[in-house]
């Protein structure tokens, strides 16, 4: 609650998030709808527009830009850390769609 | 200011000294949210891998999504950002002490919410009434996975939406929640035709009453701006999985017509 005087005199800001998370949300249905990439292409460049849209949602709607840098770091490196732990037990088996020849 | 609170607090009761301080600069349980979803995460992250793990090694995954699949998801996907929106505003109208647009916000923010389940719902009975079922697919018979991944993805999604929507309905009425909860608990029973499988789903209100009445009853409060806060923490979380779910599941099996 260390921040409530700090950003609720710029609630505008949080308009223009919303926007920009139902704009990049057009242009994934577009993409996705168009069918610009082949599959595993297509994967990635929705992936990185997700991973925008949830840095955007977890920076701004959960206020973690406006916490303490102790508590933003600690959190997320927490789940960059579980989840590059998560990623080496399913290393193996996606390695495998390289070797499957999927295009 | 959370420092100074937890002081003014221990002095006020006389208890100097019997709080810590807090350890990030946050209420233990903004902390503790912020944990249960960091773990919450991994269990979305698996079930994320297994989906677009099966969707990528499989070239004959099914693409049964058409336009109108596809519009309903863009609408639920708009919902859920307005929803978020609406949360925003009701936290800042709580750390205001604004209570009757706090209300008035967390209200429009369940009413986004229970929109989406809806819509939800309906896409699931179309795709259950077109033969999809947990183990087999009408249009791939190859690949019977994709009713498992699919299904257990969306509903365990769905879910967490329904709690986030009971948790604001508590946070926002609290106990004059209760009883509008019953309602469309036994309403929703009996207007679902037992064909739907939201005719049995639906009891996941029931338990949702059980535990809001038991906590409710145990500790009687009035939440304030930090349970607010708290509250849409959860929220957000929910919005930001499904930010992951709406590509990978249906932008990556879009059914073109040409």
């Amino acid at each position: 609650m260390h921040d409530v005087a700090t950003h609720d005199d710029s609630k505008g800001q949080y308009f223009w998030v919303w926007g920009a998370l139902l704009v990049l949300t057009a242009i994934e249905v577009w993409l996705g709808y168009r069918q610009v990439f082949a599959p595993v292409r297509m994967l990635e460049v929705l992936l990185a527009l997700s991973v925008v849209k949830s840095a955007l949602i977890i920076g701004y709607f959960m206020h973690l830009k406006f916490e303490r840098p102790l508590m933003r770091w600690l959190l997320v490196l927490s789940v960059v850390a579980c989840f590059i732990i998560m990623y080496f037990f399913f290393f193996p088996d996606a390695g495998r769609i390289l070797r499957l020849g999927v295009k | 200011m959370a420092d100074a609170t937890l002081q003014h607090d221990a002095v006020g009761h006389g208890f100097a000294g019997a709080y810590e301080a807090p350890l990030f600069g946050a209420y233990s349980k903004k902390v503790g949210m912020w944990l249960f979803l960091a773990s919450d995460s991994l269990t979305f992250g698996a079930l994320l891998v297994a989906f677009s793990y099966n969707r990528i090694s499989n070239p004959a995954w099914p693409t049964p999504f058409a336009v109108q699949s596809i519009t309903n998801a863009t609408i639920m996907t708009a919902c859920l950002l307005s929803s978020s929106l609406t949360m925003v505003l009701g936290v800042f109208a709580a750390q205001r002490g604004d209570r009757a647009w706090t209300r008035n916000w967390l209200l429009a923010t369940m009413v986004f919410g229970t929109a989406f389940i809806v819509l939800h719902g309906m896409e699931w009975s179309h795709l259950i009434e077109e033969g999809m079922t947990p183990f087999s697919n009408p249009w791939a018979p190859s690949v019977p996975q994709f009713g498992g991944t699919f299904f257990t993805l969306t509903g365990m999604h769905m879910l967490h939406v329904t709690i986030g929507v009971i948790y604001l309905g508590v946070i926002a009425f609290r106990k004059w929640f209760l009883p509008v909860l019953a309602a469309i608990w036994i309403g929703g029973y009996f207007l679902i035709p037992a064909s739907n499988i939201f005719h049995y789903g639906i009891h996941a209100l029931g338990l949702g009453l059980i535990v809001a009445t038991v906590v409710l009853f145990l500790k009687p409060k009035d939440y304030d701006a930090h349970d607010v806060e708290v509250s849409g923490l959860y929220w957000h979380f929910v919005d930001l999985v499904w930010m992951f779910i709406f590509p990978l599941v249906y932008l990556m099996s879009t059914k073109i017509v040409s």
